[in-house]
């Protein structure tokens, strides 16, 4: 071959080949300096391999989940907040329910039973919290009502919209955060927000506001133009606030929305859920039963597919909260735990007697026998007290207590009403 | 269609940004590129290394336009098929893993729409990869042989190769529907590569598979006489409907 000819086959080739390893180590560091050790060995990888190397890191060899920050996040001040969400629309007062379901039921194969026979009605403009231990029927149920599974049985309708349509009306009325929520790497926070901005229909200068306004909601300003593959867990959470909010829902649904943050990220995204309550309807499934005493209005407890129990917090604790009376020995009294839950175990009206390493807890089911009764015990037991004081219950206690005794028979669920006072289901 | 311009956009950026654009491109460009040049310089490199050691003689057939075509369609049918299963074995089926399926379809955005956004972007990229590869091929056979190929038969290779890949690429998006998993997806993709290959050895039906559009796609090119190919051409153009209607279905009440 002369000279031309080998210029003519080698050239092309060669730039080709520049221009493939070129982009790839472009790609490679363009964005997030603190683990370049692990991509200079990346860069020499593909260096070595140049022929093939761009191909195999292009379509394999990507891990977008490398690089997490968890820097760049500041959350919005509640002022902030609660002035952007001042200029949204809330909803109009009402007692019609804004989730709705009708013996809502779904099976898989043969025998198994997600949810049985789903009966609910949420008030508009409540915080829901739907409880359950794991394998109850929260994601199910959620999955359900966002139209992401199919009822095997009953009806369910959200914002006035029966779900299991195919024209978008139920998509345009909620927004759904995953409780793991995943989105496209490559792509950056922002551009997330603006391409679920124009699904739901906005424009414009339309659009460039309500991005904006939900960026300094989320806290996510700052890291906005970032690619999402280099977003820590937390950021990814408050991007999934984000994007289920951009279409101001009528019906927001959360599953598990604080599970995965630390104590900050949660203190944040729960005062966002609490500020939002009036302008649109939250329905979130958790376990973490201090999060939905402090923010939800009313709740549903759920348990192998089964409502066991729904209503206000606050009735819920009036009705099945067990009094409780807390005993703390004094210090330096070997076995005074034992002795004093003994004599406590055997008492007709002690429904329940648990220990820590420094205190009894007796749950009774008549105070005005047990209240005369514990001291005089404990003073034949011989043990000193430090403390003595009957506990306002919590809904944990309510929640463990309702589960277990549903757990081994079915009954039916117990419904309290009491819609009231502020239209909200709130005393 | 809801939602189909936005992601269809959203396609193509991803496309362009995960660099499977560049990538798919590239291979193209490389063996549309190597496949005059193997045939042009293959009879000199057999020269320069000597073809008569040992006691053997290979017979190099000179070079030709036919050759250079043969070696062209070889190339590019067959790295672009693999090309067409690397694109569309996670199309689904990675969506439905990382639960990203489920946040957009949960906007109003309809699965025809994700699907079809899905399905025209690979489609496009596809397409652009076959342009720039067929493209620099036709410049190296004007620059190394006599004549270059007739431009009206090298456009018609050029699409029905083209063609062929999208009818894979929906094979193997079909399959990416069916299953939650990448490696299932192109595991189907070549097993309907292989079966094709085979029905496209039979008498009758063979003419019709996607694989055997590459005989009538040389003769056109070469301007012979490829006989009756209206049939197989109109069978091959409806089967990406088919194979699009049957994913939609697939998928349209599937949970996510």
């Amino acid at each position: 071959m002369d000279a031309p000819t080998i210029a003519l086959v080698l050239v092309p080739l060669v730039l080709l080949e520049l221009s493939l390893m070129g982009y790839a180590l472009y790609d490679l560091f363009q964005e997030d300096r603190r683990v370049r050790g692990e991509k200079v060995i990346w860069a020499l990888v593909i260096v070595f391999v140049n022929v093939i190397g761009p191909l195999i890191y292009l379509f394999a060899g990507r891990d977008e989940s490398r690089g997490a920050e968890t820097g760049g996040v500041a959350s919005a001040p509640s002022a902030s907040i609660a002035a952007i969400l001042a200029t949204w629309p809330t909803l109009s007062a009402t007692q019609d329910a804004a989730v709705t379901t009708t013996n809502l039921t779904k099976r898989y194969g043969a025998g198994i039973v997600a949810l049985d026979h789903l009966n609910l009605a949420v008030p508009s403009g409540s915080i829901f919290g739907f409880l359950g231990p794991n394998g109850a029927g929260k994601t199910t149920t959620l999955r359900l009502l966002t139209g992401l599974a199919t009822a095997t049985d009953g009806t369910a309708t959200v914002a006035g919209v029966r779900i299991g349509g195919t024209d978008g009306r139920l998509a345009r009325n909620i927004g759904y955060l995953d409780q793991d929520p995943r989105f496209y790497p490559w792509m950056r926070g922002r551009e997330l927000l603006v391409m679920v901005g124009q699904l739901h229909g906005l424009q414009g200068a339309a659009l460039r506001q309500r991005v904006g306004e939900v960026l300094e909601i989320v806290g996510l300003q700052d890291a906005a133009n970032r690619r999402i593959g280099g977003y820590s867990g937390g950021m990814r959470q408050r991007l999934g606030i984000g994007q289920a909010l951009i279409n101001q829902p009528r019906v927001l649904f959360l599953d598990e929305p604080v599970s995965s943050l630390d104590p900050e990220g949660r203190r944040d995204i729960l005062e966002i859920i609490s500020r939002l309550r009036g302008t649109a309807t939250v329905f979130m499934s958790t376990h973490i039963l201090n999060d939905v005493e402090r923010v939800c209005d009313r709740v549903a407890i759920l348990h192998l597919g089964h409502l066991v129990v729904e209503g206000p917090i606050d009735e819920l604790l009036d009705r099945y909260a067990q009094p409780i009376y807390e005993l703390v020995p004094e210090p330096q009294q070997p076995g005074a735990i034992d002795r004093l839950a003994g004599v406590m175990r055997g008492q007709p009206w002690a429904h329940d007697v648990q220990t820590t390493p420094d205190t009894v807890r007796v749950f009774v089911n008549d105070p005005k026998v047990a209240g005369p009764a514990i001291l005089p015990l404990v003073v034949s037991s011989g043990v000193g007290l430090a403390r003595y004081e009957r506990a306002r219950p919590s809904l944990e206690d309510v929640f463990l207590r309702l589960v277990a005794e549903s757990g081994s028979q079915i009954t039916p669920p117990v419904t309290i009403p009491a819609w009231g006072l502020d239209g909200r289901g709130r005393r | 269609m809801m939602g189909f311009g936005i992601l269809l956009r959203k396609e193509l950026r991803e496309q362009f940004r995960t660099g499977r654009l560049v990538a798919v491109a590239a291979v193209f460009v490389l063996f549309g590129i190597l496949g005059p040049l193997t045939d042009r310089f293959m009879k000199q490199l057999f020269d320069a290394i000597g073809s008569e050691g040992a006691g053997m003689t290979f017979q190099v057939p000179p070079p030709s336009l036919d050759g250079a075509a043969a070696q062209i369609m070889k190339n590019l049918s067959q790295f672009g098929i693999i090309c067409a299963l690397l694109l569309a074995m996670g199309s689904v089926a990675w969506e439905k893993e990382r639960g990203t399926a489920g946040m957009i379809l949960t906007k109003p955005a309809s699965r025809a729409a994700f699907l079809a956004a899905k399905l025209v972007a690979i489609s496009i990229n596809l397409g652009i990869s076959v342009v720039l590869g067929c493209g620099l091929a036709y410049v190296y056979v004007a620059l190394l042989y006599p004549a270059p190929f007739p431009i009206g038969g090298y456009v018609a290779m050029s699409l029905l190769l083209w063609w062929m890949l999208v009818i894979f690429a929906a094979i193997t998006m079909l399959g990416s529907t069916i299953t939650r998993s990448a490696i299932a997806a192109a595991g189907i993709g070549l097993v309907a590569l292989l079966v094709l290959g085979i029905v496209g050895a039979l008498p009758v039906v063979g003419p019709y598979m996607p694989s055997s559009l590459g005989t009538p796609a040389r003769d056109i090119l070469l301007g012979h006489d490829p006989g009756f190919i209206l049939g197989p051409i109109l069978f091959n153009i409806a089967l990406v409907p088919a194979l699009f209607a049957a994913t939609w279905l697939t998928f349209r009440h599937q949970e996510l």
